[in-house]
């Protein structure tokens, strides 16, 4: 199980802040094409994936980082602190 | 090193006058703080922002440990709020010290540039007639090159 969380538009156009995902996806482009083909809703939200950042257990990195002892991956927009 | 994310709002002259009292032989003190401004054709209601828990104050952390690695600084401050905010108040704050100003300047506008692109959080601006999220600025991530 891991644990997937959406933040800002991406949390809006899932319609969920973070679930439990059982997948068996070696990367995170493996586990975005996973959801991609559940529903609709995923399929849009991750339609144009230069508009997206990912962070695996909580570090930001790249789409082709390795899930093996992955807990966390969130997707979410670039940011905007400061 | 103070690193505070939290929903309150803070006091910009109380927090830097607690940031100098608890300094020893540091001769320059920068601060700098990002206020909510509202927009000219579209006046705002509140700004939302929303940060990703645990993996903000680790980015943060690391942010300050990298400029501290980088600079000669005494110390250095981050507040960051997230949640309801209004036109006028403050999101953020960043404070730093160091012996002489150049360190304490580029060592500011450094944390700023990494806060602004790697720090999750993500602002919306909720206007009277609709809500949009603050897009990321191209200059924002270019800002990160000259480091």
């Amino acid at each position: 199980m891991i644990k997937v969380m959406y933040f800002a538009w991406v949390r809006e156009r899932i319609g969920e802040a973070s679930e439990s995902i059982e997948t068996e996806a070696a990367t995170v482009s493996e586990l975005i094409e996973e959801l991609r083909c559940k529903e609709p809703r995923y399929n849009m939200a991750f339609s144009d994936l230069s508009a997206l950042r990912v962070a695996v257990d909580q570090t930001l990195t790249d789409f082709d980082c390795p899930l093996a002892d992955a807990k966390e991956v969130a997707f979410f927009p670039p940011m905007t602190g400061g | 090193m103070k690193i505070s994310v939290q929903a309150e709002q803070f006091d910009m002259g109380a927090e830097t006058n607690a940031f100098i009292a608890a300094q020893n032989g540091m001769g320059a003190i920068v601060t700098f703080s990002g206020i909510v401004r509202d927009l000219a054709d579209n006046p705002m209601r509140y700004m939302e922002i929303e940060h990703y828990p645990g993996m903000t104050e680790k980015a943060i952390g690391e942010i300050v440990k990298e400029a501290v690695s980088r600079w000669s600084l005494g110390d250095a401050c981050v507040i960051h709020r997230y949640g309801h905010l209004h036109v006028g108040e403050p999101i953020m704050m960043v404070a730093t010290s160091a012996p002489h100003r150049v360190d304490a300047f580029e060592a500011a506008e450094f944390l700023m540039d990494y806060l602004k692109s790697r720090a999750p959080f993500w602002k919306k601006e909720v206007t009277q007639n609709d809500a949009n999220w603050v897009d990321a600025k191209n200059e924002d991530e270019e800002a990160l090159n000259r480091w």
